[in-house]
């Protein structure tokens, strides 16, 4: 049968063909697509590592970011919390010092205030006595202010006119 | 769903009955003869019929007559006029639809036979094809560096590196860029013949690879590339195996079994490819066959047997497509197991007995 009968013709051909075809593509085109495909199997398996390592860096990265922001804040409370106490306690001092102070102006105050109103007082006496001893003068037609008695017993009952008072 | 199916009954319809004229060119009395209209599409011819009509594309003629004397012209002149500088086509007897000649005694004879036929004009165009293909995919290589290609290059890749990387790699290790090119070419080219196979009309349609010439010639380059780069421990194990020396030394045995096995490789390599495509170009034919050998029943017989071989045929044509793919994987992947075989090393033998 024919179809089983190889022709010799076709098989040349094939041969002659399929030799031509090889020599070119095997010069040509299989090294390149091979080097091309296996570079890129390559190149791709690098990325994906470097990807990783990145991935890992920046996991760690972030969790020391992390660590870094709580312990950020919380010196960041501490120092608030020492502020604070910082402050009340210069309110305090402050405070002391200011009442202290004005305790002192205070006494000082006090002090002249009574030294005023003693001397005043004294004055007042005095202007007092002398009116009236000027008048128990004119009264007596006598000149008693000079009589020591006589101002001492206005003065006593001066006092106890105060005294009364 | 419903414009489909009449699309479908359509196309049926048209099959049908276009064929009708073949009928009469295959029988010649009005008998529609199965067997030769089967064996007209899988056999070789001197002429490329172009579809839906009678006309042909006229392939070139190379002769060699008894005389040494080449001859080359169109084979039109065979078709039209019958004979041409002595040369004839045979329609009988053991070279039936090959050119013979008649020497001076007047008796027939085969020249030798250089023709581009139908089936050498799709070998050419296959190998035009791979170039058009890998030639600019190598071009946009170089331009691209790393980026992957896209669309038609990419589906290409794909299948470069399913044999690169899933078969060619594993099987040969360390020789894998070898051999390659090879294989690489080997397995394009099948894939390329087979596809160009399932075109049914004009550019493809010839049944190159069911065809034992072809399958022949890619098994024996095969079994070259095999035993040109067997090691010395294959030629060993060849002729002089560690078996008990009765075994080899007065009567070759063992030899002898390694030998013949070496030898039914690439032949079961020749046979598995052809059988394989011849018999799905066949069952398709005898699909489509079916419906004209049941016209003689009547028309109802003919449209249920129409649409009947329609959907079948479809079905085998869609499982040969699959076909296509999986003998030229297992062509090239039996290829690099012989060729790894062969590439046995001392190490590795030593290394398998301890």
């Amino acid at each position: 049968m024919e179809l089983f009968n190889p022709e010799f013709g076709l098989g040349f051909w094939l041969l002659v063909v399929f030799l031509l075809l090889f020599a070119v593509t095997a010069k040509y085109v299989w090294p390149a697509i091979i080097k091309s495909v296996d570079e890129r199997a390559d190149f791709i398996d690098k990325g994906v590592e470097y990807a990783e390592n990145a991935k890992k860096q920046l996991d760690e990265a972030s969790a020391n970011a992390q660590k870094l922001m709580i312990e950020a804040q919380r010196r960041q409370m501490d120092i608030l919390q020492e502020a604070t106490q910082m402050k009340n306690r210069i309110i305090e001092e402050a405070r002391a010092a200011a009442s202290v102070e004005a305790k002192k102006v205070m006494d000082a105050a006090t002090l002249s205030i009574e030294q005023a109103r003693k001397a005043a007082e004294e004055q007042f006496r005095t202007e007092v006595s002398s009116f009236a001893l000027q008048i128990a003068e004119r009264l007596l037609r006598k000149e008693l202010s000079t009589d020591k008695k006589q101002v001492e017993m206005v003065e006593k009952m001066l006092d106890e006119l105060e005294k009364q008072n | 769903m419903k414009l489909r199916n009449i699309i479908l009954s359509v196309i049926m319809a048209a099959f049908a009955t276009l064929p009708a004229p073949a009928s009469a060119a295959g029988g010649g009395d009005g008998e529609f003869d199965v067997k030769e209209v089967i064996f007209e599409h899988l056999l070789d011819t001197y002429k490329w019929e172009l579809p839906f009509t009678h006309a042909y594309v006229s392939l070139p003629v190379i002769v060699k007559d008894c005389n040494d004397k080449w001859h080359v012209f169109d084979s039109r002149n065979l078709y039209e006029k019958g004979e041409h500088e002595g040369f004839y086509i045979s329609h009988e007897g053991d070279y039936s639809g090959k050119i013979v000649g008649k020497d001076a005694d007047g008796n027939e004879y085969r020249p030798l036979d250089l023709s581009i036929t139908k089936d050498v004009s799709e070998i050419l165009l296959a190998a035009v094809l791979m170039l058009l293909i890998f030639f600019p995919m190598a071009r946009w290589y170089k331009k691209n560096g790393n980026k992957a290609p896209r669309k038609f290059l990419g589906a290409v890749e794909l299948i470069v590196d399913m044999i690169y990387s899933e078969v060619i790699k594993p099987i040969l290790g360390r020789d894998a860029k070898m051999f390659a090119p090879y294989l690489l070419t080997l397995f394009f080219f099948i894939l390329i013949v087979n596809l160009l196979g399932m075109i049914t009309v004009f550019p493809g349609g010839a049944n190159l690879s069911g065809n034992l010439a072809v399958t022949m010639v890619l098994a024996i380059l095969t079994f070259l590339v095999v035993n040109i780069f067997g090691t010395k421990h294959y030629w060993k194990e060849l002729f002089w195996p560690e078996v008990p020396m009765w075994m080899k030394c007065p009567v070759p045995l063992m030899p002898l079994i390694e030998v013949f096995g070496a030898i039914t490789k690439p032949v079961a390599l020749m046979i598995r490819l052809f059988a394989n495509m011849l018999g799905g170009h066949m069952i398709t034919l005898v699909l489509v066959a079916l419906i004209f050998i049941f016209s003689a029943l009547g028309v109802a017989v003919q449209s249920g047997t129409a649409i009947f071989s329609m959907i079948f045929a479809l079905f085998m044509a869609v499982l040969h497509l699959l076909i296509c793919l999986i003998q030229a994987y297992v062509f090239t992947m039996l290829s690099a197991i012989f060729i790894s075989l062969a590439r046995v090393r001392g190490e590795e033998h030593a290394e398998k007995k301890k």
